[in-house]
């Protein structure tokens, strides 16, 4: 039986030392929904941490910032906070769909989508809407921070960029621009509290019917979140068309490199990336067209 | 609240809908389960299992755990008496093999939970893997391993009925289908984990064995627990915790015996919770199976041939639930012409147990969805081709027994002319509608009520059934009727194995049909007394004095009248108490029919299934208190959904060891995935019973995987030969 310490720190720069002291393996830990079922089932998988270090006490990780550049949320803000705020789900409909849809009530109540991204599991609900959304995120740690692309912070199941002592303070999210909509839709068999089949997050901006720019990013169907790059290849085509949705479909099949297992074949994970796909893409326009 | 019958017909309080007795203390948390049981001195128990399906065990060696701190003491086989060693035996800890990922090898006992995990974690078992099986097909297969190599295959139970001449039957048939179906192994899934705390008192002058559990019979867990330790069971007490669910799942003593010898050696209480994972990979799942149907019928809708062949898992112990399958297979049908034959199969998986209608949703899956297609191709109404063929009193069961009173005619008249049977789908042409109806036939068994009057004129009613389906309230509702008090004025409690007479398990749907036997002799007995009492207070004849609505009075003498709450407090006063009691073990269970009307919705694109609109139509006899039937009714019919739809044992490719044992990956419905599920209560009474009464538990499950099969064939075209019907499948189909 290992007894496991819980430390509280009210700084950044306390949190980081917690979790760079060499003598210990500590974890941080914002809900905590993660964390403390792989503290109970699996400790081992988590590399058997001896220092708990719960940084919901620190300011600057709670703080949701929203402007004209965009939006900033804090590593520790949790769900329901996102999406009860009108103002974020007005500019960010994916996230909403996203944030409200990780198990259930009470897990939306402590969990965050700091947490669920630096839990980096290839099923996370909020990392494809984030890569979808082009979010960035801000490192702290013993050697100072760094800012990255979400789309690179994964880098495979339980696995990160974080280094040793590094702690996730913000994700970024860039303003959308005009004409722009999102969307994330989820593939369980039931309808709720449950770990994604296949997950398909999607963002557009058109003008008129032309598609200017879209990003589409994929859960459940590789070790890491998957950004689709070649659906680029409908930006200059009309959104009305069939063959456009075929074409995003089709190469979000091609990118994911989903695996059997209890949730669902490799076929049917691929069917439902091109499903989805093409359904998130029609939500996102309608969001976009203000409908 | 769904609208249920609240017929009366004439009773006061039968048909009524009071609230439970033991429901405030469960709303309320004050409810005493096994997990929170405690007593002085507790130590706490966790159990080694076996990582491999099927191996033999060379040696265990506990030395490195002998000695470690906190640790009190270790079990193995070989603390259990090693004389007439017995297969029960093997099933509590493994002797020389291991038969399943998750069978039972040691006990440990330490200070705390995490000292007793870490400690077994240093237990050294040293196998040798052998070729494991996990279905019934491959069971039969003659050249898979045997689990039992003192037999000559792994068929453990095979039941064969027949009637009339089946070759002549199909010969004159005009249509016959003949489908093969797989469904997967299931569980349970009832919320509390199986539990023991035991305290073996070893005191020369009285050595007992106290049992606190979770269980659905107190007095089969003390005589399998006596068989095992070779005990008289009149030294085990057994009391039942309350219980979080149990459907069939808790009879078994599963970690009483190990707790049992822990406290032996240690002298002290010892207490063992399962894990949910314990749970799915070594409690009673039920069988996954292999069901052939095969029907034929005239151009006008007469059935005269049908053919069943049966394989169940048995799991790695003999006792499987084949047997009720073959009954229920063609039961609900008056058929001239029936072959049923019926195997339980031993596989590398935990023993089964029974689940709700033990067997019978099994075999449902295949005729309900066979008699559908030949309505099909006879192109005649579904619910009417059933009519044509339906069983009645008086027809006999392929396996032999004549009908009883039985309602499918009922069920079925009620089923056609519901609304939900008549009204236009809508438009959109993925979602349909199924029908199905299912067949079980009721048990009873042994059952001891006593009561006695408490000062305030209310009556103490005690019973040895544990509750696992509101059976203390409707129990009270019977002998409250008899009385002509209200349910109110009874307090039910369920007692330990010392405290009533012995009473059969709470299964088979049995209780409210024997226990309510029994309460009404007690009842009856109890009235007559008090009404003796009051007729000697007076000094005239009992036969001219009556108690009705809680009064005593005399029929002659308007003067002469008490309140049963006035007679109470004079008791002791006038004669001394008053007490009685019913012992019975009574005949007469009759059968209860489901059906159920499903509206399902699937998305061609991705496969997923909704279940958009439900009714189940049940003939109960009589409501004693329709809020639990219709409970019943709803309960079953959602477990029957979670069978259909999505709910199994997942085992990878070349994996023994179960992949989903967390209530995360073992998909049973959630809230959002079902509509209301309306109820239809249908009475016919049971003319055996002195209310009417049928149970109510368990035909409900057997007919919903069938009914959505049917609608999904219906949208999709496709018939459906596998459970679950999960997206993935038929999205393959639906593809091709």
């Amino acid at each position: 039986m290992k007894w496991i310490d819980y430390a509280s720190p009210n700084s950044i720069k306390e949190a980081v030392a917690l979790l760079s002291n060499k003598n210990t393996v500590a974890r941080a830990m914002a809900g905590g929904t993660d964390l403390i079922v792989q503290l109970r089932a699996a400790p081992e998988r988590i590399g058997n941490p001896d220092v708990v270090v719960d940084i919901k006490n620190i300011p600057e990780l709670n703080e949701i910032n929203l402007d004209s550049k965009g939006l900033t949320l804090g590593s520790a803000v949790p769900m329901y906070k996102i999406y009860n705020n009108e103002s974020i789900t007005a500019s960010y409909p994916a996230l909403q769909d996203s944030t409200s849809l990780v198990g259930g009530i009470q897990i939306q109540g402590r969990a965050s989508v700091g947490g669920n991204l630096c839990n980096s599991a290839p099923s996370g609900d909020t990392i494809p809407t984030l890569i979808a959304l082009n979010a960035t995120c801000k490192v702290d740690g013993p050697n100072g921070s760094r800012d990255l692309k979400v789309e690179d912070f994964c880098t495979g199941p339980g696995k990160s960029v974080l280094e040793n002592g590094e702690i996730l303070i913000s994700i970024h999210i860039p303003a959308p621009s005009k004409g722009s909509g999102s969307s994330y839709l989820r593939f369980i068999p039931r309808n709720e509290m449950d770990i994604a089949v296949v997950g398909v997050g999607t963002s557009i901006s058109l003008d008129g019917d032309i598609v200017k720019s879209v990003k589409v990013a994929l859960a459940s169907v590789g070790p890491t979140p998957i950004l689709v790059s070649d659906a680029e290849k409908i930006i200059g085509k009309s959104i009305e068309d069939e063959d456009t949705l075929k074409i995003a479909g089709e190469a979000a099949k091609n990118a994911a490199t989903p695996i059997t297992d209890m949730r669902g074949t490799i076929e049917f994970r691929k069917h439902l990336c091109d499903v989805l796909t093409r359904r998130t893409l029609k939500i996102a326009t309608e969001r976009a067209r203000g409908n | 609240m769904t609208k249920g019958s609240n017929s009366t017909n004439g009773y006061k309080v039968i048909g009524t809908r009071p609230i439970r007795h033991d429901g405030y203390d469960k709303v309320t948390g004050k409810a005493l389960y096994g997990a929170d049981f405690s007593i002085s001195g507790l130590l706490f128990g966790k159990i080694l299992r076996s990582p491999h399906a099927h191996a033999k065990i060379l040696s265990i060696d506990t030395s490195a755990v002998e000695n470690m701190d906190g640790v009190k003491a270790i079990v193995t086989s070989q603390d259990l008496p090693q004389t007439n060693w017995t297969k029960e035996k093997d099933a509590i800890m493994a002797k020389t093999k291991v038969l399943y990922k998750g069978h039972p090898i040691a006990g440990v006992a330490a200070i705390n939970h995490h000292i007793a995990e870490e400690a077994l974690k240093l237990i050294n078992v040293e196998y040798e893997i052998l070729p494991a099986i996990l279905t019934a097909p491959e069971g039969l297969d003659p050249s898979s391993p045997l689990i039992d190599e003192t037999k000559k295959n792994n068929i453990s139970n095979h039941v064969k009925h027949e009637l009339g001449n089946i070759k002549k039957g199909f010969e004159k048939s005009d249509v016959i289908v003949e489908r093969t179906f797989d469904t997967a192994t299931v569980h349970q899934g009832y919320i509390e984990p199986h539990n023991a705390t035991v305290d073996w008192n070893s005191s020369v002058q009285d050595e007992k064995v106290n049992i606190w559990v979770s269980t659905q019979s107190s007095f089969d867990i003390r005589g399998r627990t006596a068989e095992i330790l070779h005990l008289d069971p009149s030294k085990i007490k057994t009391t039942p915790m309350e219980i979080g669910g149990g459907f069939g799942a808790k009879f078994d003593p599963y970690a009483c015996p190990v707790a049992a010898l822990l406290s032996k050696k240690t002298g002290k209480p010892v207490k063992i919770v399962h894990t949910r994972k314990e749970e799915f990979e070594s409690t009673g799942p039920t069988p996954g199976s292999n069901i052939k149907i095969k029907i034929g019928a005239t151009k006008e809708g007469k059935i005269l041939a049908a053919e069943a062949t049966l394989a169940y898992e048995d799991g790695a112990f003999p006792g499987g639930v084949v047997s009720a399958g073959a009954l229920c297979a063609f039961a609900t049908y008056d058929i001239e012409n029936v072959l049923i034959n019926g195997y339980d199969v031993l596989v590398n998986k935990p023993s089964t147990s029974a689940y709700r209608a033990p067997g019978a949703t099994n075999s449902n899956v295949g005729t309900e969805t066979v008699i559908d297609e030949i309505a099909e191709k006879l192109e005649m109404d579904p619910i009417e081709f059933r009519l044509i063929n339906a069983s009645k009193e008086g027809v006999r069961r392929a396996d032999g027994p004549k009908h009883p009173s039985i309602g499918v005619i009922e069920v079925l008249n009620a089923m056609k002319k519901h609304p939900h049977y008549n009204e236009p789908l809508p438009e959109a042409t993925d979602i349909n509608r199924g029908v199905a109806i299912g067949f079980w036939m009721n048990g009873a068994g042994p059952s001891s009520i006593n009561l006695s009057v408490h000062p305030d004129g209310r009556i103490n009613l005690i019973e040895g059934s544990t509750d696992i389906g509101g059976s203390r309230a409707s129990i009270a509702m019977m002998v409250a009727e008899v009385l002509g008090i209200k349910a109110e004025d009874v307090t039910p409690s369920v007692v330990d194995t010392d405290k009533i007479g012995y009473t059969s398990g709470t299964g088979g749907s049995s209780v409210t049909y024997k226990a309510g036997v029994a309460g009404h002799i007690a009842a009856t007995n109890l009235k007559k007394s008090l009404i003796e009492r009051a007729a000697s207070i007076w000094g005239v004849s009992p036969k001219t004095v009556s108690m009705e609505n809680g009064i005593l009075f005399s029929t002659k003498d308007k003067s002469l009248s008490i309140s049963l709450k006035n007679l109470a407090k004079d008791l002791n006063d006038t004669g001394g108490p008053i007490i009685s009691n019913g012992a019975t073990n009574p005949s007469g269970a009759a059968p209860s029919i489901s059906g159920h009307i499903i509206d399902v919705k699937v998305d061609k694109e991705t496969g997923k299934i909704d279940i958009v609109k439900c009714t189940i139509f049940q003939d109960v006899g009589k409501a004693i208190h329709p809020d639990y039937v219709e409970g019943q009714m709803q309960g079953g019919t959602v477990q029957g959904i979670g069978w259909a739809l999505n709910e199994e044992y997942f085992y990878n490719n070349d994996s023994y060891e179960m992949a989903n044992p967390t209530f995360l990956d073992y998909r049973m419905p959630l809230a959002l995935d079902l509509p209301m599920i309306n109820t239809e209560i249908i009475e016919v009474p049971n003319p055996a019973h002195p209310f009417g009464v049928r149970g109510v538990g368990e035909a409900s499950i057997t007919s919903p995987p069938a009914a959505i099969a049917n609608a999904i064939y219906r949208i999709t075209g496709i018939r459906v030969n596998q459970l679950p019907i999960k997206p993935s499948l038929l999205m393959e189909s639906i593809k091709k």
